[in-house]
C-alpha cells in the first residue's frame, strides 16, 4: 500500500538575480520514503532541498507539508531537520551540547534530554563521545554528529544535502548503508541530495533526476536505470551508448547498420529515436556470428571489469566484459532484445 | 630555521625601545609614587586617593557606561557588515574606519558646537519651539563624546569575530528550532566573544582615561581621572608624586579589567580547542 503524502512541490519558481534556478518544479514525496535528488552541480537539487526546509523563499508555488500549506512558514516552525553539506556544528559547543541543542530549546527536563542524547549517540556509533569538542572528531564523526543532531529532534522528515561528499570512498560506502539503515529504523522520510549516482541507486526507494532546473525523471533505481526517459538521464545515471536509430514497427529497430528485435511498443512507424544499450550488455562473440562488428581501440583494465573503446561504423561504442580483446582486434557484438532501450528523440 | 635564531634579533630593535620608553618611565612613575618630594620614601600619595574616590568611580561608571553602548550599537553593525558580500564588506568597513582618519580633538571640539546652548542642535529644535535643552557639560555628553569616538574600535573586532561564523551554522540553528532571540543568545554572542571581549577592553581603556572628551564636553563638573592626572602633571596643583600614584591605580585598574576580559576569551577559546 502506498503511503500517504508528506511533502509535496506544486510549480515552484526560485531565481537567483534574475536566472532562474526552478523552473515551475513539482514533487510530491511520499511518507517513509528514502528519496534522493540526483543530478549535475546547479541543476537546482539543493535549492529544492532548501525549500523544503524553508531557507529559500519561492518566488511562486507552494510547498505543503501534511497537506498544509507551508511555504510562508520560517524554518523553526517546520517539522523538518537538515543535515548541512559542511555539516555546521556548533564549534562552541561539545558532541552532548551540540546533539542536545534542539532538545533543549524546546524546554525538555534536562533527564530526559540526557537519555535521548545518550540513546542517539549509540545509535549513530559515538557512544563515549558526548564530552569531546567538535574538533577532535574526524570527518566522519562529525557526519555522525550532525544525524544525531537533527535526528534526535524526531523529525518527521530529515534532508541531506550531499552529507557524504567530504569523505572517503570507503567510509561513504559505509556511510550509505548506515544511512540506510538509520531511514529504516527511524521510520521517516529522507530526502537526499548527491550528485553521486550509484549513491542515488544503493540507498533510494525514488530517484529524481533533475537538470537544469526541471525534473528529467522520477522512479525507482530500477526504472530509472534500465529506462531512462531521455538521453540526459541515460547519460546521467551510469555509462550507456546512445545511438540514433529508426523504429520500423512495434519490436524492431534498426541501428548502427542493423536491424534488432526488441521489447517496445507504442512509436509510429519509421520514427527517429535514440537507442540505449548499457555497455555491460553488449556480448562479445567471433565476428562471423556479431550482429555488430567493431575494432577495438582500447582496454583499460578497471577492476572488476576491462573498459574497451570500440570504433562501430566510426561510432565508439563502451563495452563493459571480463575477457579483454586485444587493440586492433576485430570483434563481433550482439545485443539481446531486453538489453535495448528505446527513447524518443530529445533535444539535451 | 628563519624561526629560531634570526627572528629573534628581527625583535631586537623593538625590545630596545620597549626598554628605553616603557619600562623605565614605568619604573620612574613607580618611583615617584612611592616617594615624596624631598625624594624619602612614603605611601602617603598612595592612601591618599581615597579623598578622590568619587572620580575614579565617575570614569569608571561613564567609561562603563560608553563601553555598554559602543557593545550594543556595534554588535548588529559587525553581524551586517559580516554577513555583505567581500566587495561591499570593504567599502562598509572603509565607512566605518573614516572618522578615524580624521584629528581626534577636531571632532570633540565639533561636538562641542553641535551642543552648545547657542550650538546646531538647539537652533534647528529652536525652530520648532523645542529647547533649548542644556546638553553639553554634561556627563551625557562625556559618554556622547566616548561613544562617537571608540565605536570603530568595537565594531571592527566584532566584525572580525562574526566573519568566522559561516552561514550554514546560523542555518542549523534554524533548523533545529531557534527563534532570531535563540539564534542571538545561543549562537551568535557565544561565537562572538572573543571580539566582544577585545571590542571591550578597545573602548574602556581608553574612555576610562580620557581627559580631552571630559574637559571639552563635561566642563568642570565631570573631571575625570584623566583630568585629575593631567592636574598633578601639568595643572595648577603640580604634584608629581601624587599624579603618578594616580597613574599607577588606574593602571592596576586597567590591568585587571583586561585580564577579566581576557580569561573570558581564554575560556572560549578551550571550548575551540
Amino acid at each position: 500500500m502506498e503511503e500517504p503524502l508528506i511533502v509535496s512541490l506544486k510549480d515552484i519558481v526560485v531565481d537567483f538575480d534574475g536566472e532562474k534556478v526552478l523552473d515551475g518544479l513539482s514533487l510530491d514525496i511520499h511518507d517513509k520514503e528514502f528519496v534522493t535528488f540526483l543530478g549535475p552541480s546547479g541543476c537546482g537539487k539543493t535549492t529544492t532541498l532548501r525549500v523544503i526546509g524553508g531557507f529559500i523563499t519561492p518566488r511562486s508555488g507552494t510547498v505543503s507539508f501534511d497537506g498544509r500549506d507551508i511555504t510562508a512558514l520560517p524554518p523553526y516552525k517546520r517539522q523538518v531537520n537538515t543535515v548541512f553539506q559542511k555539516y555546521a556544528l556548533f564549534p562552541h559547543l561539545n558532541v552532548f551540547e551540540n546533539v542536545a541543542f534542539g532538545l533543549r530549546l524546546k524546554r525538555i527536563p534536562e533527564e530526559q534530554i540526557r537519555s535521548k542524547v545518550l540513546e542517539m549517540l549509540e545509535i549513530v556509533g559515538l557512544k563515549g563521545f558526548e564530552r569531546r569538542s567538535i574538533h577532535q572528531l574526524s570527518g566522519g564523526q562529525q557526519q555522525r554528529v550532525a544525524i544525531a543532531r537533527s535526528l534526535v529532534n524526531q523529525p518527521r522528515v530529515l534532508l541531506l544535502d550531499e552529507p557524504l561528499g567530504a569523505l572517503d570512498l570507503k567510509l561513504r560506502k559505509e556511510m550509505q548503508l548506515e544511512l540506510k539503515r538509520l531511514q529504516r529504523e527511524m521510520n521517516i522520510t529522507f530526502v537526499y541530495v548527491t550528485h553521486d549516482q550509484e549513491e542515488a541507486l544503493t540507498m533510494s526507494d525514488t530517484v529524481v533526476v533533475m537538470n537544469k532546473g526541471n525534473i528529467q525523471q522520477i522512479g525507482s533505481p530500477q526504472d530509472i536505470y534500465n529506462e531512462p526517459c531521455n538521453a540526459f538521464v541515460a547519460n546521467f545515471i551510469g555509462d550507456s551508448n546512445i545511438v540514433e536509430g529508426i523504429m520500423i514497427k512495434d519490436f524492431l529497430v534498426s541501428f548502427a547498420g542493423h536491424e534488432f528485435t526488441c521489447v517496445d511498443r507504442g512509436f509510429s512507424r519509421n520514427e527517429p529515436v535514440q537507442v540505449v544499450v548499457r555497455p555491460e550488455d553488449v556480448v562479445i562473440v567471433p565476428p562471423a556470428i556479431g550482429m555488430l562488428n567493431g575494432l577495438v581501440r582500447e582496454v583499460i583494465f578497471k577492476g572488476v571489469h576491462f573498459e574497451m573503446h570500440v570504433d562501430v561504423e566510426g561510432k565508439e561504442w563502451l563495452i563493459h566484459s571480463t575477457q579483454a580483446s586485444q587493440p586492433g582486434e576485430l570483434i563481433g557484438m550482439n545485443i539481446g532484445p531486453d538489453e535495448i532501450h528505446i527513447m524518443a528523440r530529445s533535444e539535451v | 630555521m628563519l624561526r629560531t635564531k634570526n627572528s629573534r634579533w628581527a625583535a631586537a630593535p623593538y625590545l630596545v625601545w620597549m626598554a628605553v620608553f616603557i619600562v623605565v618611565p614605568l619604573l620612574i612613575v613607580i618611583w615617584y609614587a612611592l616617594t615624596n618630594s624631598d625624594g624619602a620614601f612614603t605611601l602617603e600619595n598612595l592612601t591618599s586617593i581615597g579623598r578622590y574616590t568619587s572620580v575614579f568611580g565617575r570614569s569608571l561608571l561613564l567609561a562603563a557606561e560608553a563601553t555598554v553602548i559602543c557593545l550594543v550599537l556595534a554588535f548588529p553593525v559587525g553581524y551586517f557588515l559580516s554577513r555583505l558580500r567581500s566587495n561591499k564588506q570593504h567599502i562598509m568597513l572603509m565607512l566605518v574606519m573614516l572618522p578615524m582618519w580624521m584629528n581626534f580633538l577636531l571632532r570633540t571640539y565639533a561636538w562641542m558646537t553641535l551642543l552648545e546652548k547657542n550650538g546646531l542642535i538647539n537652533k534647528f529644535l529652536g525652530l520648532f519651539g523645542i529647547g533649548p535643552f542644556n546638553m553639553i557639560n554634561t556627563s551625557g555628553a562625556v559618554v556622547l563624546g566616548m561613544v562617537y569616538n571608540y565605536l570603530p574600535y568595537m565594531i571592527l573586532p566584532l566584525y572580525t569575530a562574526m566573519t568566522k561564523i559561516d552561514d550554514s551554522i546560523i542555518e542549523a540553528a534554524q533548523d533545529l528550532g531557534s527563534n532570531p532571540g535563540q539564534i542571538l543568545g545561543r549562537v551568535l554572542i557565544p561565537l562572538s566573544k572573543p571580539g566582544i571581549a577585545t571590542g571591550i577592553t578597545m573602548v574602556f581603556v581608553p574612555s576610562v582615561s580620557t581627559f580631552i572628551i571630559s574637559r571639552m564636553l563635561g566642563g568642570g563638573a565631570n573631571l575625570l581621572i584623566g583630568d585629575l592626572i593631567e592636574l598633578q602633571f601639568l595643572g595648577n596643583s603640580y604634584n608629581l608624586n601624587l599624579g603618578s600614584a594616580m597613574s599607577l591605580v588606574l593602571m592596576v585598574i586597567v590591568l585587571l579589567c583586561m585580564s577579566f576580559t581576557s580569561t573570558f576569551d581564554e575560556e572560549e577559546m578551550e571550548g575551540v580547542m
